[in-house]
């Protein structure tokens, strides 16, 4: 549920419409998927689920997921030409009704492929009031709001890699605002997510990725 | 005192009159201490609202179209031209409708607007306000400091009711910008604190039970025009508050009686498409007809 705490959660945000569930949040989720992706992406096929299922075209939910990919703003008013846009860079898209489970109504899974050929799946909610939460990056299940600076691993599950990581945040003066753990198999693919207060300097993510055990590391801005 | 421990709009009143200072003002110094923010940052904020707000107006009634679900478009400018030929039977009134029909059929049209308190309810407060800015011929300072008065009664409803159509029906969407926008009018006419309160009471109370029946599950019909007569609501709220005519019921007992009202409300009427106008034989026609075509 949606928190007031300011006069600009009540007189805010400004935003393209129609719907700030179905196309703010839509951008959001866009744009956390190119984030994610960490290239311009190729290639998208975007399946939805429930009622982006139902109304994304009434909505501009289409439009406003691929403004999001092309990395616009909430804000931007060429969201409504984000199609055209598309074509302007080499981005391939395809929307597919799905039935993506027990999920939120507002639900969409990007299939995505990169400019040097990376691939990326991630699933994620549009909760309302332009909110949203990825629940899912390549078969890893997750929790990202897109609200703080994260940082994204993938590692070989032996043990000490989560020590030696926050000990480098520790040592950057950094604060770990959330962080969650997650493994495919034991002893082997496992992956951390934290979101940090401050930002985050390149040098940290370098020292990250130099760890024994380290095979990714990614960063995802504020969407 | 930090905003969000105000628990009633009494209680903001009381604050502002015993400190000689408007509503909108107390709640800026509310949200200037409570975000620890510049003065400075934290007006040109709110400033940047009204410019957006302004340009909405602006460019939903010069350049009509039609919306992205296609059920609406064009009559913010159609009640314009109606105007200009001068023979009314509502007057001034129309100003302001004219201009919250032309921002919520901009946003209809994937155009940039400003959520007040949301998207669905985004053309009230711009219609009312720009139209009493050239009436009352006011600085934009004095519309910012309105717009700070009414997110101050928002925050109240939010916290006692909601803000949501999913949650409370249109009541809690078009129902709390109108009230929202009556007190604003009030505190621009140079009404008291309190009279501001009568206002959000007299406003909110014409809306209660509004339901939220979406057509086709869009923010189309009838969301542009109830923001339409959500301005209306609010400037005739505004006037029986500035004429010294109270509200039996106190504003905050009837905001928690929206959220109660709200509560109630069968979820078939809050946001889904399931009831009310979008389940006439007219609405499930132009489902079909705008919905999802394979």
């Amino acid at each position: 549920m949606a928190k007031y705490m300011s006069c600009f959660d009540i007189i805010g945000p400004i935003m393209v419409g129609p719907s700030s569930s179905h196309t703010a949040g839509a951008v959001r989720l866009g744009k956390m998927a190119r984030c994610l992706l960490g290239e311009n992406p190729r290639k998208a096929e975007i399946l939805l689920h429930g009622s982006f299922r139902e109304t994304y075209r009434g909505h501009g939910t289409d439009l406003a997921l691929i403004a999001g990919l092309l990395g616009l703003e909430t804000d931007d008013t060429r969201i409504k030409e984000s199609f055209r846009l598309a074509k302007e860079a080499s981005l391939a898209f395809a929307f597919q009704p799905a039935d993506l489970g027990d999920v939120h109504p507002n639900t969409v899974r990007f299939l995505l492929e990169g400019e040097t050929g990376y691939r990326l799946e991630m699933q994620g909610s549009s909760t309302g009031g332009g909110n949203i939460v990825v629940t899912e990056i390549n078969g890893f299940p997750v929790e990202l709001y897109g609200n703080f600076e994260t940082i994204i691993t993938t590692h070989q599950d032996v043990p000490g890699v989560i020590a030696q990581v926050t000990q480098v945040l520790s040592c950057h003066g950094l604060n770990i605002a959330f962080m969650r753990v997650a493994r495919k198999n034991k002893g082997k693919m496992a992956s951390m997510m934290i979101e940090t207060d401050q930002s985050i300097p390149r040098e940290v993510l370098k020292e990250i990725k130099e760890l024994p055990s380290m095979f990714s590391v990614r960063l995802v801005g504020k969407v | 005192m930090k905003l969000m421990e105000w628990s009633s709009l009494a209680e903001m009143a009381a604050c502002a009159q015993e400190q000689g200072i408007s509503l909108g003002r107390l709640v800026f110094l509310g949200e200037v201490r409570d975000t620890e923010g510049q003065e400075s940052s934290i007006y040109e904020r709110m400033s940047k609202s009204w410019q957006v707000m302004k340009e909405a107006v602006e460019e939903g009634l010069s350049n009509p179209r039609k919306s992205r679900g296609g059920m609406i478009g064009g009559d913010g400018h159609k009640l314009t031209t109606y105007l200009k030929k001068g023979s009314t039977l509502s007057g001034d009134v129309l100003e302001a409708v004219s201009r919250s029909l032309a921002v919520a059929e901009l946003n209809a049209a994937m155009g940039k607007i400003v959520a007040a308190p949301t998207a669905g309810s985004c053309g009230i407060i711009p219609g009312v306000l720009t139209m009493l800015q050239e009436k009352l011929k006011l600085s934009d300072e004095a519309i910012i400091y309105a717009l700070f008065a009414a997110s101050g009664i928002g925050l109240i409803i939010a916290q006692r009711a909601s803000l949501s159509g999913a949650q409370g029906g249109c009541q809690a969407e078009c129902g709390s910008a109108a009230a929202m926008a009556a007190g604003a009018a009030v505190e621009l006419a140079g009404g008291t604190p309190f009279q501001v309160l009568d206002a959000v009471a007299i406003s909110m109370k014409n809306n209660l039970g509004l339901v939220c029946d979406p057509v086709a599950g869009l923010v189309e019909v009838p969301c542009a025009k109830r923001n339409a007569l959500g301005a209306a609501n609010a400037l005739v709220a505004a006037d029986m508050a500035l004429a010294g005519i109270g509200s039996v019921i106190p504003a905050d007992e009837v905001i928690g009686a929206m959220g109660e009202i709200g509560r109630a409300m069968p979820e078939a009427l809050r946001e889904t498409a399931q009831g009310g106008l979008a389940r006439t034989p007219t609405g499930v026609k132009l489902a079909k007809k705008f919905l999802r075509l394979e």
